[in-house]
């Protein structure tokens, strides 16, 4: 048995590998490539696309983090996060109607979505659970149902069965929520706690020292016997399943983390924006998290921090520039708008093609091979 | 007495849907020895296997009667983690391995070396950390019990098939509480070193004081390496000794003996009849499990052949590879022409027909009519069974007279017990559902007809009536007819020929008179052997 | 009472049985509320004849194998790509419509061909892959829009901006055409007796089809790729073929929806109408695996009506907010998300 040194040998050349390297990381190579031809073209000043880049990271990418963990546990791309979303706006529209301004507001916020979010996570997880292979196209439909429950609660039985009578939120005929919300009184409660400017770039320190307690909350999480369990599951439920782990348990416990986290995110998201669409601020949040995480490099099956962070902060680089770079291109702003959304959209579908290529390549080789 | 032994099966019965497939079993398996369970497919191991290990099969299929008693206790193993809890280990012939996981985070998956930290102690044992360190410690004692010596921080992607195995044993070895281990063909994917190396691994654990039941085909590792044997055959234990006992040639008679009813009494003179209907040369067929790795064999015009075998050896891959349903290589003439091979239509065209051993998979349209399923295959190859439409030569549909005509006259020819031509077959019994696959056969007006395993699954009575029916296709009209079966009993009630097939290859061919013994060897690859044992 | 109840959703499945009781507790609030019951009826026939093609549509792809074609915007743009075509080439009246259909297949044939290779690759995703491939090809084609060298003054914008508008009025061009092809009136409201003829004849040809060699295939591949197989058919080229009609039915299915509806919807206008058109098949009890054309039939006709009524009847009750419209997204997503945990359920 001298095949060791076999390993150790193989082991070594694929450290050198450039082109390895550049296999790997393809897609963000290329996501790179056409983000500097983007800020090219739109000929916008550094510091103004800085800014930018960091308002966008402190206020996207916790929601993007949310997404690792169900990927870790073999769930793919979480497209229930929107039920999340809805949670933190939950808790946001709480505190609108509680009228609770300012760090408190914002804290209360986080408070009164969580248990919105797990009796959320909790549910969305069973049925998930009901659905094995079939997760992402039941979180997304999932999302959209959901979406309609939403906006059945809110548009009916605010002022009906919810008592509220506050003009201020509520539609002229006494019931419904307002289509947006006004939610200055937590406007940048967060961002603007500690503010440093370097060489004119604002950084709202608070805000993204909460990005940084999740990534080692993130980060311990996966050392635990809980994240091995995840990291098994991801692998091969089956083999996780004999093995003796509560495969079902271990996936709800996935979908409410992130279900939790999906809220806080969107609660942070939010408070930078200023407003709450009542009705559409949730429903992009999962494509935009999903197609940032992808663009990172990550996919169906794998997802870490370092990806979710370059991802974000490449997605919406080109989220910046594009419409300024349609217009300088061909005069029109909107082929940049509809350009990202391609990107997007196009992003999701590529990387679930491959997923699904790849997953249909090995089951076809494994019957070649036996 | 009782105490030496370390598990008891007393009189275990187990019945699928009304099938029996264990019948009044009794194991007895002594602490720290190597028990060997042989048995051809279908002799019952893998039920009885997933008894001991609670498989949610067995309950969900009415649980099994008899008593079970380990270390002296009689005990009511409901699931998995019931025989996990005593100390019953299985190395499992997949690997229940993940590839993305170290040596040792495999070793210990789901046991896990776990340390409190400040969040575990509120949240709960769930947040401990893992602590890979003692982790290590553990796999690497593990490992060097086997004799293996490698670094247990590797992946298992990449690592060769044999070490695999071991990491696999390293896990069992690794429930400080095992007792008992059972080894489920654990040869079967390795080399011949491999294999040796993992023989004396498992000498090195029953010394320890660990019982192994080992589960194999191979006949000459049980009489290496076993202490005392058992020997199953149709669901009954047939026999019991202790291995110094055994010969190749005894364990092989008992394995596959049993009593013959031939149901053709004349042998028949198509012996004499030499014309070659269809020659097979160097086949190959990449069918998992079922490999063919080179045969050569030739079937006579009007015979009927029948290919025999263990599970594994490639008996199943012939057919399936010749009607081109697995990748298959080499060459196969009918007569003088050449078949093209992985070509299902062209086989068909070709006047071959297959009836599959995967009844309800591959056979049926479960939720189709008879009747379709009976005219499809000739409608899609033979374009039979259609009428144009309106007259247009170009549009043509179904002839619903046509088939049902047709579907009436099999159905009474056939005799398949329905309540009418349009009835879903998955509402039909087992040996109805198989006539309906005879009878789309059938349609096709085959030349030659490969039948696998068909009866399997169907209750006695009617396979009687299915063999009965091959004989009569064969002898009224004419059909050649390859028959593969794993039970050599019905082989040797109506074949000519026997093929007997062992690790891919073609191990002889015997008359259905031949002895038990001759037919025990060839199937355990030792025909070649038979003078010197 | 229980068993009747249990032996009715067996046979029907739970989302007929729900729509249907919803539709007439919806029927009965409408008689209660005085509406204008024979306007009630008309709407219901404009929406069937409206929305029955598309919904035609996923038969083939379910039953070919390749299941609920959520990738079906991709012939919804083939056919508004054609109908643009027809608008460009100034024709009007029934010959817009039918210039507009016979140009859609091409499109909808080359369209399903490239997608049915892919739908090939992506065994057993291809509902996931189906969405996004489908989110995607109407965002590539927003693009489409913008830049297609179109000339009519009917469809690009008067005054400033880029490209086609968003929506581009039919009124003077086949709008209505089908609608009121042999129309009559029945209690004073005009049936739309073209659509629905047409909705019937497609319905026919699309049934005839699966009583051909090709169709009897097709239902053998997707009920059973390993028995296909092993039988002579080529599993792969019947999910193609299949797909293709699927696209086709999509591509003739937009124009007839627009005749009725009077208006093309570019950009994201065809982003969620597959949607629609897999839900009504899934109320007529259609699964992933297995659809006719009772299924089209009553599913369409179930849940278009319910749409159509639930209108009217719902914003007498509850004035504010679009409560019709959240519950045209409950019935659609609801729907969908059983048929999902029921096809879990039997692996």
């Amino acid at each position: 048995m001298n095949t060791q040194i076999d390993i150790s040998k193989r082991k070594q050349t694929s450290k050198i590998s450039f082109m390895n390297i550049l296999a790997n990381y393809s897609v963000p190579i290329l996501f790179v490539i056409i983000c500097m031809l983007g800020i090219y073209a739109s000929k916008l000043n550094m510091t103004y696309i800085l800014n930018e880049i960091v308002i966008r990271l402190s206020r996207n990418l916790f929601l993007v983090l949310a997404l690792i963990i169900p990927v870790m546990a073999g769930m793919g791309l979480n497209f229930a996060i929107v039920i999340g979303a809805m949670a933190g706006q939950i808790g946001l529209i709480a505190i609108k109607v509680l009228d609770m301004g300012g760090f408190t507001g914002f804290l209360m916020a986080l408070l009164i979505s969580t248990p919105f979010a797990l009796l959320f996570g909790y549910g969305t997880g069973q049925i998930l659970n009901k659905t094995k292979g079939k997760e992402m196209i039941t979180g997304l439909m999932l999302g959209y149902f959901a979406n309609g429950l939403y906006q059945l609660v809110f548009l009916t039985f605010m002022g009906t069965i919810i008592p509220v009578n506050n003009p201020e939120i509520i539609l002229s005929g006494g019931v419904g929520l307002k289509n947006a919300l006004d939610l200055k009184f937590i406007q940048y409660s967060l961002d603007n706690l500690i503010k440093l400017d370097i060489a004119g770039v604002k950084i709202p320190v608070v805000t993204i020292l909460f990005i940084l307690v999740l990534c080692f909350v993130l980060r311990f999480v996966i050392k635990t016997k809980l994240g091995q369990d995840f990291r098994a599951l991801g692998q091969d439920i089956n083999i996780a399943e004999v093995s003796g782990i509560n495969t079902n348990k271990t996936r709800l416990i996935a979908i409410t983390i992130s279900t939790v986290l999906a809220a806080w995110g969107q609660i942070i998201f939010l408070q930078n924006i200023g407003t709450l669409n009542t009705y559409n601020s949730h429903e992009q949040v999962g494509m935009f998290a999903i197609a940032a995480l992808l663009v990172g490099g990550a996919s169906v099956t794998k997802a870490t921090i370092g990806q979710a962070v370059v991802g974000t902060l490449l997605f919406h680089t080109l989220f910046i520039v594009s419409p300024f770079a349609g217009k300088n291109l061909f005069g029109d702003a909107q082929i940049g708008e509809y350009f990202r959304s391609f990107i997007a959209y196009g992003v999701i579908a590529l990387s679930l093609v491959l997923h699904a290529w790849q997953k249909y390549m090995k089951e076809h080789n494994k019957e070649k091979l036996g | 007495m009782d105490e030496q032994y370390i598990l008891q099966l007393k009189n275990i019965s187990k019945e699928y849907f009304g099938n029996k497939v264990l019948k009044e079993v009794n194991l007895n398996v002594k602490a720290g020895e190597i028990h060997a369970l042989v048995g051809e497919n279908g002799a019952g191991k893998s039920t009885l296997m997933n008894i001991i290990f609670g498989m949610p099969v067995i309950h969900s299929t009415g649980g099994y009667t008899g008593e079970i008693i380990f270390d002296g206790k009689t005990v009511d193993i409901k699931s998995p983690k019931d025989a996990l809890d005593l100390g019953i280990g299985m190395v499992h012939q997949e690997f229940m391995l993940l590839p993305g996981f170290t040596i040792t985070e495999n070793i210990k998956l789901n046991r896990e070396i776990t340390k409190h930290n400040p969040v575990s102690r509120i949240l709960g044992d769930i947040m401990k950390s893992l602590d890979i360190k003692a982790m290590r410690k553990d796999a690497k004692e593990d490992l060097q019990k086997l004799g293996m010596d490698i670094d247990e921080w590797l992946p298992i992607q990449g690592l060769p098939v044999g070490y695999m195995q071991f990491v696999e044993i390293a896990r069992e070895i690794d429930k400080k509480n095992i007792r008992l281990l059972v080894f489920d063909e654990p040869t079967a994917v390795l080399t011949e070193s491999e294999a040796e190396k993992l023989l004396e691994a498992m000498k090195k654990i029953s010394s320890q004081g660990i019982a192994i039941l080992f589960i194999t085909h191979r006949l000459d590792e049980v009489l290496s390496v076993s202490d005392s044997i058992t020997i199953m055959r149709d669901g009954e234990q047939v026999s019991h000794m202790n291995t110094k006992d055994a010969t190749l040639a005894k364990i092989a008679e008992l394995m596959v003996g049993r009593k013959i009813e031939r149901v053709v009494h004349e042998i028949r003179e198509s012996k004499n009849n030499n014309e070659i209907i269809m020659t097979i040369k160097n086949l190959k067929v990449n069918m998992p499990g079922e490999e063919v790795k080179g045969l050569d064999l030739e079937v006579k015009k009007g015979e009927i052949l029948g290919i025999g075998g263990l599970a594994g050896q490639g008996k199943i891959g012939i057919a399936n590879g010749i009607m081109g349903l697995y990748k298959s290589s080499g060459e196969v003439y009918l007569g003088n022409t050449k078949l093209e091979l992985n070509n299902t239509r062209k086989a068909i065209e070709n006047k071959l027909a297959f009836v599959s051993e995967d009844r309800r998979g591959v056979g049926l349209l479960l939720d189709t009519s008879i009747e379709m399923n009976i005219v499809i295959t000739s409608m899609q190859v033979q374009n039979r069974f259609l009428k144009s439409l309106f007259g247009i030569k170009l549009f043509n549909i179904k002839d619903d007279k046509a088939i049902r005509s047709w579907a009436l006259k099999m159905i009474k020819d056939l005799d398949i017990r329905c309540t009418g031509p349009t009835q879903l077959t998955r509402r039909l019994s087992g040996g109805n559902q198989q006539k309906v696959c005879i009878a789309r056969a059938l349609t096709l007006e085959p030349e030659i007809l490969f039948v696998s395993e068909p009866t399997r699954g169907i209750d006695i009575g009617a396979k009687k009536l299915v063999l009965d029916l091959l004989v009569k296709l064969n002898r009224e009209l004419g059909v050649t007819i390859v028959m593969t079966s794993s039970e050599l009993g019905e082989l040797r009630s109506i074949c000519d020929r026997i093929a007997i097939i062992y690790d891919g290859k073609l191990e002889g061919i015997l008359n259905p008179t031949d002895s038990d013994a001759d037919f025990g060897l060839m199937m355990a690859g030792k025909y070649g052997a038979k003078e010197v044992v | 009472m229980k068993e009747f109840w249990k032996r009715i959703t067996d046979k029907y499945g739970y989302p007929k049985v729900l729509i249907t009781i919803f539709l007439i507790i919806l029927c009965i609030i409408a008689v209660i509320q005085q509406q204008n019951l024979p306007g009630l009826l008309k709407d219901s026939l404009v929406r069937i004849g409206m929305n029955g093609v598309l919904v035609l549509a996923m038969v083939p792809s379910i039953n070919s194998g390749t299941g609920l074609n959520f990738g079906l915007s991709i012939g919804i743009l083939c056919g508004i790509l054609a109908g643009c075509i027809s608008i460009e080439l100034k024709l009007t009246g029934m010959t817009a419509l039918i210039a507009a259909i016979l140009m859609s297949i091409p499109f909808s044939v080359i369209a399903g061909y490239l997608y049915g290779l892919l739908l090939n690759r992506v065994k057993g995703d291809e509902m996931t892959v189906g969405t996004y491939m489908g989110f995607s090809i109407v965002s590539l084609m927003c693009i489409g829009w913008l830049l297609l060298p179109f000339q009519s003054p009917d469809m690009i914008w008067a005054i400033g901006g880029k490209g086609l508008r968003t929506t581009i009025a039919l009124a003077d061009k086949f709008g209505k055409v089908l609608d009121d092809f042999l129309s009559f009136n029945v209690l004073g409201e005009p049936v739309p007796t073209g659509s629905l003829l047409f909705f019937g004849l497609m319905c026919v040809i699309v049934w005839l089809f699966f009583k051909t060699k090709t169709g009897v295939a097709m239902i053998a591949a997707g009920d059973n790729a390993k028995f296909a197989a092993a039988n002579g058919i080529n599993v792969n080229q019947q999910r193609v073929i299949g797909t293709i009609l699927s696209m086709v039915l999509g591509g003739i299915g937009i124009v007839i929806y627009a005749q009725s509806f009077g208006f093309f919807q570019l950009y994201t206008g065809p982003l969620m109408m597959p949607f629609m058109a897999v839900s009504a098949v899934l109320i007529g009890g259609a699964s992933a695996k297995k659809a006719n054309i009772a299924n089209v039939v009553s599913g369409t006709t179930l849940f278009f009506a319910l749409l159509a009524i639930s209108l009217p009847v719902i914003n007498k009750m509850m004035p504010e907010g679009n409560l019709s419209e959240v519950i045209r997204i409950i019935v659609t997503y609801g729907v969908i998300l059983y048929a999902l945990t029921k096809v879990g359920g039997d692996n």
